[in-house]
């Protein structure tokens, strides 16, 4: 029992309850998380039923995204190449495709299913989304031509660069280096303009 | 006498009787939403063609050199979209929330309502900010160098009080937060930071969320990149990892000098740009008495102080900060001097309250290279020259 009653009460008042649930909302039905729920994670979780070859793929990639990502997956105009690059992260102008630079197969599987079958592109079957990753993993001289890829042998693939991520460690990194007392004067002899916007006078 | 007469010695604006004060003004049922002075049209957002395949995929850029205090307008904050502005009906509005919950939900606008609401300030900015940068000076002008953020009141429910109604399970450890636009955009966010201090928001300075900042609900992930708050939010799942998404993964990842790259990188480091005088905002009154005014933020606190120099970095003073000073939110800071008409190397370096001081740029690329792309918050220098013309540049 509180010595403070009075308070107590007004506190309860004065602060949102958060502790104990509203009610509010309602239930969310199983047919309508089915048809929101479309996300897919690298472990394969939310990866449905389907299978596409390498041939299939070609097909439907230069009937639905070639007009964008061209034929090769070359990429046309700033629309994004998703072939090619391999081997090119170190360099000056480095090449970030499927191939080259994504950790994750199931990470292209959600997008072209989120983002790539509205909007800018053309509705897919899963099979088709199967396949057109076969023919992208072809084109990243991946697998073969004969390649079939399926839910069930989806998370035996892995992309090149997988390895090559790691967790932000600006914390151990750079943190510790950029905190200091700063200098307040004479802290350079001379100072120089070493670069200016191209074409400016 | 108002009326014509010989013409009289002194300023016209004066002397001269001017349409506004001889004539009605504009009826009161002109502008039911109120616009800005026509005389302010040169004041908006502005896009650059070359960055973006087209424009839907595509970002505009704040006009800050116009802009003072720490609010940012909303007709004038930098708008980003991967499938253009969605426009949602409220009426069909619907956020899930499913996964490892004990009781998937589904909330309309008006149940959020019915929440308790909170009031907080903001920066968002876009990751990329600055990003054109990484190789040396390309952008003329600090709305095109520093534009992609904005600083807004926000309107919201706390997340964690939508989880806490969902029952989060002891092995839901990351959520999915999803738009419901043509990009469903999705980004993981680790439980923690959304029972810390994410808002489930649908009013920004006010009044509703714009279409281009996520009508009717946003999600806000206050400090971190702006792609993680996720406009037209339709879903939240809790999960036990992380998805691993194209905006997480392919996108919004550093790539390091040595080829490896940096993921996850959501806090945004302190950073710091004067906003006046610069490229678009040259010194039109020649010598004298010239004011300096700049904003200073950090993605993991406040700004207690903002140095400015006028010499490229030899000598540093203490600008002056005037205006609220919130965590994660914009700051705004003055330096008012006597300008002998000298050309100037004006740089601003922000200190956060973690007692971060913002590097230089070429401390970043020491560290990082030059094709992270992205979290470019090293410091920025304007040559000010004689005739009052500001540059872009980089010094020694």
């Amino acid at each position: 029992m509180s010595r403070f009653p009075s308070l107590l009460a007004a506190l309860c008042f004065a602060l949102p309850v958060t502790a104990e649930p509203l009610g509010l909302g309602r239930v969310a039905e199983p047919d309508e998380i089915a048809a929101w729920d479309i996300d897919v994670r690298p472990d394969g979780l939310g990866l449905p039923a389907g299978s596409g070859s390498v041939m299939q793929g070609e097909e439907v990639f230069i009937e639905k995204c070639a007009v964008c990502h061209g034929d090769f997956a070359e990429g046309v105009g700033r629309y994004p190449a998703l072939a090619g690059g391999l081997g090119t992260l170190q360099d000056e102008r480095p090449m970030r495709t499927i191939g080259s630079f994504w950790p994750f197969l199931s990470t292209a599987y959600d997008f072209i299913n989120r983002a790539m079958t509205v909007g800018y592109g053309e509705p897919a079957s899963d099979d088709e989304i199967y396949a057109i990753l076969a023919y992208l993993l072809y084109s990243n001289d991946l697998v073969d031509e004969d390649f079939v890829l399926s839910r069930e042998n989806f998370t035996s693939i892995h992309l090149p660069n997988e390895g090559g991520f790691y967790m932000d460690d600006r914390a151990q990194t750079e943190l510790p280096l950029f905190t200091h007392d700063a200098c307040m004067s004479d802290c350079k002899t001379d100072v120089e303009i070493t670069a200016r916007v191209p074409n400016s006078q | 006498m108002l009326t014509a007469g010989p013409a009289l010695a002194g300023d016209p604006a004066i002397t001269e009787m001017q349409p506004w004060r001889r004539d009605l003004g504009d009826p009161i049922d002109d502008a039911p939403y109120g616009l800005p002075s026509p005389f302010e049209s040169d004041v908006v957002r502005r896009r650059v063609e070359w960055l973006t395949p087209d424009a839907y995929t595509a970002i505009n850029f704040t006009p800050l050199h116009e802009l003072d205090g720490i609010i940012t307008p909303n007709g004038l904050c930098f708008q980003r979209s991967h499938a253009g502005a969605a426009q949602v009906d409220p009426a069909k509005y619907r956020l899930m929330i499913n996964g490892l919950v004990d009781r998937p939900l589904v909330f309309t606008l008006q149940d959020l309502l019915r929440f308790p609401r909170e009031n907080r300030t903001y920066f968002l900015e876009c990751a990329a900010n600055s990003g054109m940068e990484w190789r040396g000076v390309q952008m003329d002008g600090v709305q095109f160098t520093h534009g992609m953020i904005h600083n807004v009141e926000y309107t919201g429910v706390p997340l964690r009080y939508l989880l806490d109604e969902a029952g989060v399970k002891a092995a839901g450890k990351w959520l999915l937060a999803e738009g419901s636009d043509a990009a469903a955009m999705s980004r993981s966010i680790p439980l923690e930071k959304a029972l810390e201090d994410c808002l489930v928001a649908f009013k920004m300075n006010g009044e509703a969320l714009r279409p281009e900042q996520g009508y009717p609900v946003r999600l806000v992930v206050p400090g971190w990149e702006g792609n993680m708050w996720v406009k037209w939010l339709r879903r939240i799942e809790v999960g036990d990892k992380p998805w691993h998404h194209r905006e997480e993964s392919s996108k919004y990842s550093d790539l390091m000098a040595d080829g490896r790259t940096r993921r996850f990188t959501w806090e945004m480091d302190a950073k710091s740009v004067i906003t006046s005088p610069s490229p678009q905002a040259p010194v039109l009154h020649g010598k004298g008495p010239l004011v300096v005014s700049g904003l200073a933020w950090s993605g993991r606190g406040s700004i207690p102080q903002v140095d400015i120099t006028l010499d490229g970095g030899i000598n540093w003073v203490k600008a002056r900060l005037s205006g609220p000073s919130f965590d994660k939110s914009l700051h705004r800071f003055y330096y008012e001097f006597d300008w002998d008409g000298r050309p100037l190397l004006l740089q601003s370096r922000a200190h956060d309250s973690t007692g971060y001081v913002q590097p230089t740029k070429d401390a970043l690329r020491k560290l990082r290279g030059v094709n992270s792309n992205y979290h470019n918050n090293g410091i920025q220098t304007w040559h000010l020259k004689s005739d009052g013309r500001v540059e872009n540049v980089e010094v020694s």
